[in-house]
């Protein structure tokens, strides 16, 4: 054989191999497993993991001190986990160069305040090692309302502006991974809407964003999945449909007898207001469990005055999870929030 | 999408990107501290400084000239006042960097502002290391630049030249490093506030403890010249400030002082720093460096 055709063959044989690797599936943009991590006797992150796959967005939710903030510090490499994994877009987390793509407003942003606008975007430019030629620095700041600041020193700019600013920082260096920490907590509710059309021009272009936010009504708008945090666990996590998969009926009803209310019972869940019932439908419910539920109540004799249908709002669904978990026995002493 | 992730370099982590980061942040030092004054007040200082001593020598060498003073004791003169003013200035820089040290290290941590930074794909390490760079170019590029001012400032009024001026500004270029090493590592671990008082008392004590242990060799007591032996090697400012002063010096000033009587004298120096403790001084702030980088790897932001 001679090496010409020896040589071929490896060619071929390599080509082989970086067209079965190109036809994999992208590696989620974060994957993190059995995150704790504890300060002093506190334990403030316990076995916490979690996916965001490419493009999604994720929302993160939770009461004060449940171990978001310090969820997201370890998946940065800003906090040193005590146990578990972090990959970011495919490669270890304790390897710097898988920040590379990843953009990051804190929840304690603040930016160096004798620097300008623009002076601020070079430096993060820079320090990602890309090249962002400085048109496409221009229309980050004009992306978040800073256009006409650019050249103005951070240090005179107030707080909501300082948020913008973050976000810019965060968005500037083409991120395929977006880490949002409050980033309307600063803001007007314009800015609210303008951080909402943001994170939803990013999804569009396919870049991954982990929110974590407060304003439960934001992340019900954009989020595809919900990661619930509480006292440093996962509560509950899924799509929006999974966790909100539950839905309520509401009726009016007069004239109950015990078959009756044993009938409304064996649906699911009763709440009752006077002479209104709340129940809650099985989430696999195959569209007949209304219709077959009113004529059951009326060949029972009861009189049904309306029959309403309601859908649990995530807040409802948050607080549930979070009261059920609060008033389950032998639960964690509270986490710190870092 | 995974092939094009692939191909792009890994930003940040390989040797170029280690030096893009350690150069970057060692510019973001200095300009910081020309944003915020720093540099300003520096100078003023240094001028208010260079025409005092300027007016003082003047003086002195009218005195010569009218024949109050001999030749030697006006070199004895110009040896111990220019260790004097050189002194302030190392005391200058010795602040100036300790207190700039902890705003831009411990001070960004405390703030926030490096939450930011230290998310892009860069080291700790790197960014330390920049950090320190750019301290290390300002305080020893202050140093050299006011010192090498006043040996001019003496030359022209009293005609001295110091008998090996470079390697007096070197050494007190490294004893700035040593001190600003000493203030970086203080300032991964404490406040910004602490870390500078406690640089700065240390910078102090340590020259207390040399002229003490001077006074100690003066009178032949080997119990009180070992405290200056022992403190020179715990912290080496005072160490190499005494090989500076050496430099500056005259080397007839000695002998017409009194010989190594003249060790309990705080400005004039006795020996030639050794090769072997410049090593140690080298070895040291290697040490405490690498202690400061390890500490602020591990930290928790």
């Amino acid at each position: 054989m001679t090496s010409d055709v020896k040589a071929e063959r490896v060619g071929s044989a390599q080509r082989e191999l970086a067209g079965l690797v190109a036809g994999l599936p992208a590696a989620p943009a974060v994957w993190a497993s059995g995150l704790r991590k504890r300060y002093g006797k506190r334990h403030a992150v316990e076995d916490v993991s979690l996916q965001v796959a490419r493009g999604d967005v994720v929302g993160l939710l939770g009461p004060n001190g449940a171990g978001k903030t310090s969820v997201i510090k370890m998946l940065l490499g800003l906090v040193r986990p005590d146990a578990g994994e972090v990959m970011l877009l495919g490669r270890p987390a304790t390897d710097p160069a898988a920040r590379a793509r990843v953009g990051y407003l804190p929840e304690l942003f603040r930016y160096q305040p004798w620097l300008t606008a623009s002076e601020v975007l070079g430096l993060h430019v820079r320090l990602s090692g890309l090249d962002v030629p400085v048109g496409a620095r221009q229309d980050c700041l004009a992306l978040v309302g800073l256009a006409d600041r650019a050249a103005d020193r951070v240090g005179g700019f107030s707080k909501g502006m300082q948020q913008r600013l973050g976000l810019a920082v965060a968005l500037v260096a083409e991120p395929e991974l977006v880490v949002l920490d409050e980033p309307t907590s600063a803001l007007d509710p314009l800015g609210r809407v303008d951080v909402r059309d943001i994170v939803l021009a990013l999804k569009a272009r396919g870049v991954a964003v982990l929110l974590n936010s407060h304003l439960i009504g934001e992340v019900e708008r954009v989020c595809d999945r919900v990661v619930i945090l509480d006292r440093g666990r996962v509560a509950a996590a899924g799509t929006l449909s999974e966790l909100l998969g539950q839905r309520e009926l509401r009726l009016h009803l007069t004239g109950l007898a015990a078959p009756a209310r044993a009938r409304l019972a064996a649906v699911g869940r009763v709440e009752q207001a006077g002479d209104w019932y709340t129940v809650a439908l099985p989430a696999d419910d195959d569209e007949a469990a209304v219709p077959d539920l009113v004529s059951d109540l009326a060949a029972l004799g009861v009189r049904v005055h309306a029959v309403e249908p309601a859908r649990i709002t995530l807040e409802e669904r948050l607080l549930g999870i979070l009261r059920a978990g609060s008033a389950a026995p032998g639960t964690a002493q509270p986490g710190v929030q870092r | 999408m995974t092939a094009a992730v692939a191909a792009r370099p890994a930003a940040g982590a390989g040797p170029t990107g280690t030096a893009r980061t350690v150069l970057t942040v060692a510019a973001l030092t200095l300009r910081e501290a020309s944003r915020r004054r720093v540099l300003l007040a520096l100078a003023a200082l240094t001028v208010l400084l260079l025409a005092l001593s300027t007016w003082g020598f003047s003086r002195l060498a009218a005195n010569t000239g009218n024949g109050a003073l001999t030749t030697g004791e006006t070199r004895l003169t110009a040896s111990i006042l220019l260790n004097l003013v050189m002194f302030g200035y190392s005391l200058i820089a010795a602040l100036g960097t300790a207190f700039l040290a902890g705003p831009t290290l411990a001070g960004e941590t405390e703030s926030g502002i490096a939450l930011a930074v230290l998310a892009r794909p860069i080291r700790r390490s790197a960014f330390l290391l920049g950090k320190w760079l750019g301290l290390v170019a300002f305080g020893a590029g202050f140093v050299v630049l006011a010192g090498l001012a006043q040996c001019l400032v003496v030359r022209a009024t009293v005609d001295y030249w110091p008998p090996q001026p470079a390697a007096a500004l070197g050494l007190l270029a490294f004893q700035t490093t040593v001190l600003l090493t000493l203030a970086v590592l203080l300032s991964t671990a404490v406040s910004p506030m602490a870390s500078g008082v406690v640089a700065v008392g240390l910078f102090g004590t340590t020259w207390v403890a040399g002229v003490v242990g001077g006074v100690g060799e003066s009178l032949g007591n080997h119990s009180v010249a070992r405290v200056g032996a022992v403190s020179r090697m715990l912290l080496p400012t005072d160490g190499l400030w005494r090989g500076a002063m050496h430099a500056f010096q005259d080397p007839s000033a000695l002998v017409q002082f009194g010989g190594n009587g003249s060790e309990a004298f705080p400005f004039l120096s006795v020996a030639p720093l050794t090769a072997g403790y410049l090593v140690w001084a080298a070895v040291w702030v290697a040490m405490v460096g690498g202690l400061a980088a390890i500490a602020f790897a591990r930290k928790d932001l």
